[in-house]
């Protein structure tokens, strides 16, 4: 797709669903690359940057959020349908978010819990990745995306590769790094082996244990995670707060937890 | 037959966030103004029900990627003045220098990213940088720098990690921290060339009469704690918040909107700031808004820009000053025991006060909680001085007016994702 002077450039849409905008936030963040990122695509849709719009269809559309409202579930289709190829950037578009608890809870009960009038407030009774409503050709993991493997993804797709984005654990990243694990060093309950990899194992460079901001590895082994953590003192509230954050609805956490 | 005219925009660019704004006049006269926040919510107060109280700096984080430091503060300062936890104070420099980081890259993010655009006539900030690459090149260079203090200090810049009820997961030694004075000194730089730079733009002579909220505090210039004050003589503690504050349900949006339960509208923010606490800003930063033209009292929205730039010349000169003060911890954190009760906590976010409630019971479990975002706080001033602008701008046609619209609520950066939300701009000329 990438052409010379004067060629069309390719066109880059960003999107935004239920979120937190920070997976966008992290195409701005490119500090040193934005701007030769912008010389080599047409900035077509990005309202958080820019009130320049140019019509689809797109190239490349970037979808941040989960779906959460009845309005959303025909947004999405007509992002699909004006896109070449859609990538989800985060865990919201990719496992439904935080805001996923609401499904294993009444949303009902949820919506007035908050505000005061409810029958003004419309909403989903879930919150669901990308790839429940359209074809999806790649997910990018993380609360928040790794901008480096963004950038990553950008150039694959921009130029018609896959994207070389590994999907083993943290564990694998720890010891690249040299990061001592503190689960054998320290006994702190880690989800290192079941999350997938991206951060670069921050948590534990940061004497943490990792929360699974990356969601589940390809082939994660829960069961024997859930067995260690158990020992490690966790009990079954523990054990379903620790998989019910940000990828609460991905299946592998969601079933770790006990929520089938 | 009234002369009735309709302008509107669909969707409000270069905000954090979804929302609309609809404006209605009748023979020049505004009869409507609103500004609806349709940003689908996200129930986080709910939520956080049934969690424990040390998850929820990490939870409260994800309201917002362009301010969690600001979440993540405002829940450790309620949850350990419930439990009767002081910090020490290496630990509340660090605090202090890793929310420096926060305002050094949302304030570049707006001033050159969301703001300028519109003073100098460009879509955004690509395109002001085919013309001006070197201002451009400025502002990424400040934001790339609040973004490092983040990244060192809280582990990443988007949702930190490091940030724990009772200090920190792991503190940095002295030598690591010397590694952001040579970056926080250009930055200091490129931030006193913003102030000059902003301080030349065009403002229309406007101002608003609302009362101004801030946290102060007697020695420094208040971002991650204080009192809650403002020009009208308001002097509060963070836990009597609920008891002059409220909150209303309005239709035409999902934010609630805070207003002063005498009645009164109120704005957070930068210009409260500057107004309440210009005096306690380091020597440099008042130089700069002396220079700048800002008179000891700001209450132009447009000036705002010019204000946040003053404050991010604050920003990275107090950033220095807190890594040369740092000596490290004995222990990176104190353990915390949960006390069942009700705990309060105030910070100053990016765009302002950010208030926190959470009640707990005796094993930490999070029975509830209450959140209220700045920009919750500020709909009703915005919605209030869009009526005023558009009432002394009627003359003007639909896309001049549209345009003063959105920049006028641009001048408060709402981040309607805080807010729960989004901005889509209609004028209805009737």
């Amino acid at each position: 797709m990438a052409g010379g002077e004067g060629a069309l450039k390719p066109k880059l849409a960003v999107w935004k669903f239920a979120s937190c905008d920070g997976c966008q936030l992290s195409l701005l963040d490119l500090e040193d690359d934005l701007l030769a990122l912008a010389g080599a695509v047409e900035l077509a849709d990005f309202r958080e940057a820019t009130s320049g719009v140019v019509e689809g269809p797109y190239d490349l559309s970037l979808v941040e959020g989960s779906i959460t409202t009845p309005h959303d579930a025909e947004r999405i289709r007509e992002v699909r349908s004006s896109s070449k190829a859609l990538v989800t950037i985060g865990a919201c578009a990719t496992a439904g978010g935080v805001q996923a608890l609401r499904n294993f809870a009444d949303v009902d009960e949820f919506v007035r819990a908050v505000y005061a009038s409810p029958q003004f407030i419309s909403t989903l009774s879930t919150s669901t990745p990308i790839a429940d409503h359209v074809r999806v050709d790649f997910e990018l993991r993380g609360c928040p995306i790794n901008k480096r493997q963004l950038l990553e993804v950008v150039t694959a797709f921009l130029h018609g590769r896959r994207p070389g984005i590994p999907s083993t654990s943290v564990c694998t990243e720890c010891k690249r790094r040299g990061v001592v694990c503190v689960t054998v060093a320290h006994g702190t309950p880690c989800l290192g082996p079941v999350t997938h990899a991206g951060c670069g194992a921050l948590c534990p460079a940061f004497d943490r244990g990792c929360f699974g901001c990356f969601g589940p590895m390809e082939t994660p082994n829960t069961a024997s995670l859930v067995s260690l953590l158990r020992s490690q003192g966790l009990d079954d509230r523990d054990v379903q707060r620790v998989f019910g954050t940000f990828n609460a609805n991905a299946d592998a956490f969601r079933e770790a937890a006990g929520r089938g | 037959m009234a002369e009735r005219r309709t302008i509107r925009t669909d969707y409000l660019a270069r905000v954090e966030g979804e929302g609309a704004m609809r404006v209605e006049l009748a023979d020049g006269q505004v009869e409507h103004v609103e500004l609806r926040i349709f940003e689908p919510p996200r129930f986080f107060e709910a939520l956080l029900r049934g969690r424990s109280f040390l998850e929820a700096p990490d939870i409260t984080a994800r309201i917002c990627g362009i301010c969690p430091v600001a979440y993540q503060t405002s829940a450790v300062n309620a949850l350990e003045s419930l439990c009767g936890v002081e910090v020490s104070e290496p630990i509340r420099i660090l605090r202090r220098l890793l929310y420096c980081g926060e305002w050094i890259e949302s304030h570049a993010l707006h001033v050159y990213m969301l703001h300028a655009p519109d003073f100098l006539g460009y879509a955004g900030a690509v395109e002001l940088a085919r013309d001006a690459p070197q201002a451009v090149e400025r502002g990424l260079a400040l934001k790339k720098t609040g973004n490092e203090v983040m990244s060192l200090v809280g582990g990443r810049e988007i949702h930190p990690i490091n940030v724990r009820v009772g200090g920190f997961y792991r503190t940095p030694a002295r030598s690591e921290l010397r590694a952001l004075v040579e970056p926080l000194e250009r930055a200091r730089e490129a931030a006193l060339d913003t102030v000059r730079w902003t301080a030349g733009f065009d403002f229309p002579a406007h101002t608003v009469g609302c009362t101004l909220v801030a946290l102060s505090r007697g020695d420094t210039y208040a971002i991650e704690d204080g009192r809650v004050r403002s020009d009208a003589g308001l002097d509060i503690a963070a836990a009597e918040y609920d008891e002059w504050f409220e909150e209303e349900h309005v239709e035409r949006s999902n934010a609630l909107h805070s207003r002063l339960r005498s009645g009164d509208t109120y704005l957070c923010g930068p210009l409260a700031r500057y107004t309440l606490n210009r005096e306690s800003l380091s020597p440099l930063a008042q130089e700069a808004a002396r220079d700048a033209g800002l008179d000891e009292l700001c209450r132009d929205p447009f000036r705002s820009i010019v204000v946040r730039s003053v404050e991010l010349v604050y920003a990275c000169d107090e950033a220095l000053r807190l890594i040369d003060a740092y000596e490290e911890p004995d222990a990176p954190f104190v353990t915390v025991e949960p006390v069942a009760g009700t705990g309060h906590g105030v910070s100053e976010a990016p765009r302002g006060l950010l208030y926190h409630r959470y009640r707990l019971d005796a094993d930490g479990t999070i029975l509830d909680a209450k959140i209220v975002p700045p920009t919750s706080q500020n709909q009703l001033a915005i919605e209030d001085d869009l009526r005023a602008v558009v009432a002394d701008n009627a003359r003007l046609d639909d896309d001049e007016l549209r345009s003063l619209c959105e920049q006028t609520i641009r001048n408060y950066d709402p981040c309607i994702s805080c807010a729960t939300h989004f901005l889509d701009l209609e004028v209805v000329r009737r």
